[in-house]
């Protein structure tokens, strides 16, 4: 029996505005059975309740408050977790106690009846009555939940483990009491009287402490959401009414001003309203390097700010934010089956009552055909295979490694959305890039300012930027935010005019400047000879080359380019050396395409590639015989990467579920694709290991178990080496997930 | 004389079990709203028929402290719950495909069905 406790819990409430409301919340949330106390604040609007864990659960208290008409803000997640952690710890010591008693109880019985052993035990010992006494407590209470799972199993015509467990020790403990009670009979059929209480109690304790290191174990495997949850802030500093309250996250609502201070957490989503500061987003994207976030830049929660002040608005609170959406895709994909595990699933449903038939099969054979004394032999026999079996082997193969596999992945930005799109990935031999956005900045940028003699490239650049900056031209924009990134001060410009599809001109400082392509300055008969050969360099390059001109003469070019991202390299050499052909895909025209492509060594382009025929695209490779994954925005391309066999979406804002995609790169870093097809190598290397391992022992030591090698070799399992096989067995299986954790998936 | 007989019970043992294991046929129980499933030492109901497209509350109450039960997986719905003793934990589901699910504990040892009509 577990003392009964009480807890406390306080919790605001959503929607009080009188005093009356105060005692209907009081009656209503004491009428809960369970909770002793309630007293309810009203200009704190929180509720402070008194009750019976055992009893109580936060639906209970939430459906009190509900039942009269207001909202209770209970952190279910941090409470569900503390929940789990305190149940758990109890569990454990349980066990431990059980496990030390039993062994201790075991070893002794051991001592006094073991060949070899016994000689030295003192006589106490070796008396039947008193082993009947030291084994009882480990079969009844060290051992009762093998007889509650069984009893209770067996009420649904189900068997498992403890069944096993249950009827092995029981025929130990059953056989050693009848010679306990009449060994006078015993003799009298020819088998010298010998209990083995040793054996039915060394069994529970070993099983008992192989459940303990696995339970140690298996809490390593859901490390990683512990961790997630772990990063959530407990409060933010709200600013009402022009003063500053700090109160718990889970009461932030969308559009609240929170100020964050230098070292803090920042508590939700939103976009900063005023400061400035760098931010630690490592622990939910994998980037090491603090990001500049200024006025406009969103913030996400859990990060963590470093030297600067700042305050922003929440635009994203509870469920919606990235962590909780972070959170739900790791839990959804922890919960999610591999398909490798059908068999698996199989398999554990018949193998507990065949197990149950092949130790009925033994008893018998051994009672027919064995040697002398045949009861004893066919008992010990019948024990160890019942023993040996370890169906949790089975069980936990596939799972645990799915577990700590897609932990790791959401370490480093990698999301994977579930186990089946973790099994495929380790197949994929052809990835396939989108260009625009995904293996380049998707944003054009200044790349080249060419000048001539007369003129100081920032001047050149001055000019150009004051040109465009009237213009809403994609290409205007990246030359007017070069010159800001320049700091430069632009010129106001008079008689303004943008001709489409030629460029701009107008009148700076009273000289006639115009900036535009080839056509322009044709239409406007300026000579280009002393720039041609520059502009065909730029043009083979894949830019876009502008010129600008002051008075009817080139003054210089200024070319500007959509860049590739600093990963983008790195990535695609790392896909080559897994021995995967690297492919882009995009709208631009072939020389374009071609440039870049060959910038980051990829060989196979498909450039003109409308936006709907990319999906074809992809189906063309895979028939062809490929397994391909598609690596895009997950936005323009989306049914590209429904039709890829992985469709990988760099994250892009907070929206980390896309829809789309089997994974997610939060970390928007493209070296991580290789990552995750590595990733999912080695967990299906573990996943194959597992299984082989859980079937190959029980196929290999069933057998050896039943006494098949006796006739040849003379070998027979004894029941306590067989408890331990088992017991290792499990936990081997875990650690061996667990491994997951260290290697190098970089 | 007793070998015969030992052998007799044996064999009589190895049908039995095989009945009493493998020969059991589930009913199933048709839900429409919500349905509460007791856990212990397996799932009652262990059959349950959901409607397609409907959301459907299942609450789980673990009563069996057997650690194997700990948690209740929902593989084909991504879901994996922990289930504290004698609490309830409730899911949701609004399938939107037809068929038979199975759901297990977190070691695969206790099954149960979701069929979705």
């Amino acid at each position: 029996m577990t003392p009964m406790t009480q807890a406390k819990k306080t919790f605001s409430i959503k929607g009080m505005h009188c005093a009356s409301c105060v005692t209907l919340l009081e009656r209503s949330l004491k009428k809960v059975e369970g909770v002793s106390q309630a007293t309810v604040n009203l200009a704190t609007e929180k509720a402070t309740v008194t009750y019976d864990p055992q009893k109580v659960t936060d639906q209970h208290l939430a459906g009190a408050v509900a039942n009269v008409g207001y909202q209770a803000l209970i952190s279910d997640e941090v409470k569900h977790e503390d929940e789990e952690q305190r149940q758990k710890e109890q569990e454990m010591l349980e066990l431990r106690n059980k496990v030390i008693t039993s062994l201790i109880l075991g070893g002794l019985l051991l001592w006094g009846s073991f060949p070899g052993l016994m000689e030295s035990a003192p006589l106490v010992l070796k008396n039947f009555w008193v082993q009947l006494i030291l084994a009882s407590p480990v079969q009844f209470w060290a051992g009762w939940g093998f007889y509650r799972a069984t009893i209770s199993a067996l009420k649904h015509r189900t068997a498992n483990m403890d069944t096993l467990v249950a009827i092995g020790t029981t025929v130990a403990y059953g056989y050693s009491l009848f010679v306990t009670l009449f060994p006078k009979f015993v003799e009298s059929i020819g088998i010298e009287p010998m209990p083995y209480f040793d054996t039915a109690a060394i069994i529970i304790g070993l099983i008992l402490l192989g459940r303990l290191f696995e339970a140690r174990a298996k809490a390593g495997t859901s490390e990683a959401i512990k961790k997630l949850i772990g990063l959530q802030a407990k409060t933010a500093r709200v600013m009402k009414n022009g003063q500053e309250l700090d109160i718990l996250i889970s009461e932030v609502v969308i559009g609240d001003i929170i100020r964050v201070r230098p070292g803090e957490k920042i508590p939700v989503d939103g976009i900063i309203v005023s400061g400035e500061s760098f931010v630690d987003e490592s622990m939910l994207t994998g980037e090491s390097i603090p990001t500049e976030k200024i006025v406009g830049d969103r913030v996400v929660g859990a990060t963590i700010n470093k030297h600067g002040s700042f305050t922003f608005k929440a635009t994203k609170v509870g469920q919606e934010t990235m962590l909780a959406q972070i959170i739900k895709l790791v839990q959804e994909a922890q919960g999610s089956k591999a398909p490798i595990q059908r068999i698996a699933d199989l398999i554990s449903s018949y193998f507990v009552p065949i197990v149950l038939m092949l130790a009925i099969a033994t008893f018998v054979i051994w009672y027919d055909f064995g040697p002398h004394p045949v009861l004893l032999f066919a008992l010990l026999n019948t024990v160890a295979v019942l023993i040996i079996a370890c169906p949790c082997a089975m069980g936990l193969a596939t799972p645990t490694a799915i577990m700590v596999g897609t932990g790791r992945g959401a370490q480093q930005g990698i999301l994977i959305k579930d186990a089946q799109s973790l099994e495929i990935a380790h197949k994929v031999n052809t990835v396939i890039f989108d260009k625009t956005g995904t293996l380049t900045k998707g944003q054009p940028q200044v790349t080249d300012i060419i000048a001539t003699k007369h003129l100081e490239e920032n001047e050149l650049l001055t000019i150009a930027a004051s040109l465009e900056q009237s213009s809403e031209h994609p290409l205007a924009e990246a030359i007017v935010k070069a010159a800001h990134d320049k700091k430069l001060t632009l010129h106001p410009v008079e008689k303004f005019k943008a001709i489409p599809g030629h460029g701009v001109e107008g009148i700076i400082n009273k000289k006639h400047a115009a900036l535009g392509n080839k056509r322009l300055m044709a239409k406007t008969k300026i000579p280009l000879t002393s720039v041609e050969a520059a502009l065909s360099k730029l043009e083979l390059a894949g830019k876009t080359a502008m010129i600008v001109a002051i008075q009817g003469k080139v003054a210089g070019l200024i070319a500007v380019a959509d860049t590739v991202k600093e990963s983008a390299k790195n990535g695609i050499e790392a896909l080559k050396r897994l021995g995967i052909e690297v492919v882009m895909i995009t709208g631009d025209n072939q020389r374009t395409a071609a440039s870049i492509a060959k910038s980051l060594g990829i060989t196979r382009v498909l450039s003109e590639v409308l936006p709907e025929q990319k999906e074809m695209e992809v189906k063309k490779i895979q028939a062809e015989g490929k397994k391909v994954a598609m690596v895009g925005d997950g936005i323009n391309d989306a049914p590209a990467l429904a039709a890829a066999d992985v469709g990988i979406a760099m994250g892009t804002g907070t929206d980390v579920a896309i829809e789309a995609a089997n994974i997610t790169l939060i970390n928007k870093d493209l070296r991580s694709v290789a990552s995750a097809i590595t990733l999912s190598k080695k967990t299906m290397n573990t996943i194959k290991l597992n299984l082989f391992w859980a079937f190959g022992y029980n196929v290999v030591l069933i057998p050896v178990a039943m006494g098949v090698l006796y006739p040849f070799f003379g070998i027979l399992l004894n029941p306590i080496f067989a408890s331990l096989a088992m017991a290792l067995s499990s936990i081997s299986v875990v650690a061996n997930s667990l491994r997951l954790k260290q290697v190098d998936i970089s | 004389m007793d070998k015969i007989l030992v052998t007799m019970f044996g064999l009589l043992g190895i049908a039995f079990t095989y009945w009493f294991f493998l020969g059991k046929k589930e009913k199933e129980r048709a839900v429409s709203d919500s349905v509460d499933i007791v856990v212990e030492g397996g799932y009652s109901p262990e059959v349950i028929a959901i409607p397609k497209g409907k959301t459907t509350k299942i609450t789980f109450i673990r009563k069996d402290p057997n650690s194997c039960l700990e948690e209740v997986v929902l593989g084909d719905f991504k879901i994996r719950k922990y289930l504290p003793l004698n609490q309830k934990v409730t899911i949701e589901l609004t399938p939107q495909q037809k068929g038979e699910f199975d759901y297990a504990c977190g070691m695969n040892m206790y099954h149960g069905k979701i069929i979705v009509t």
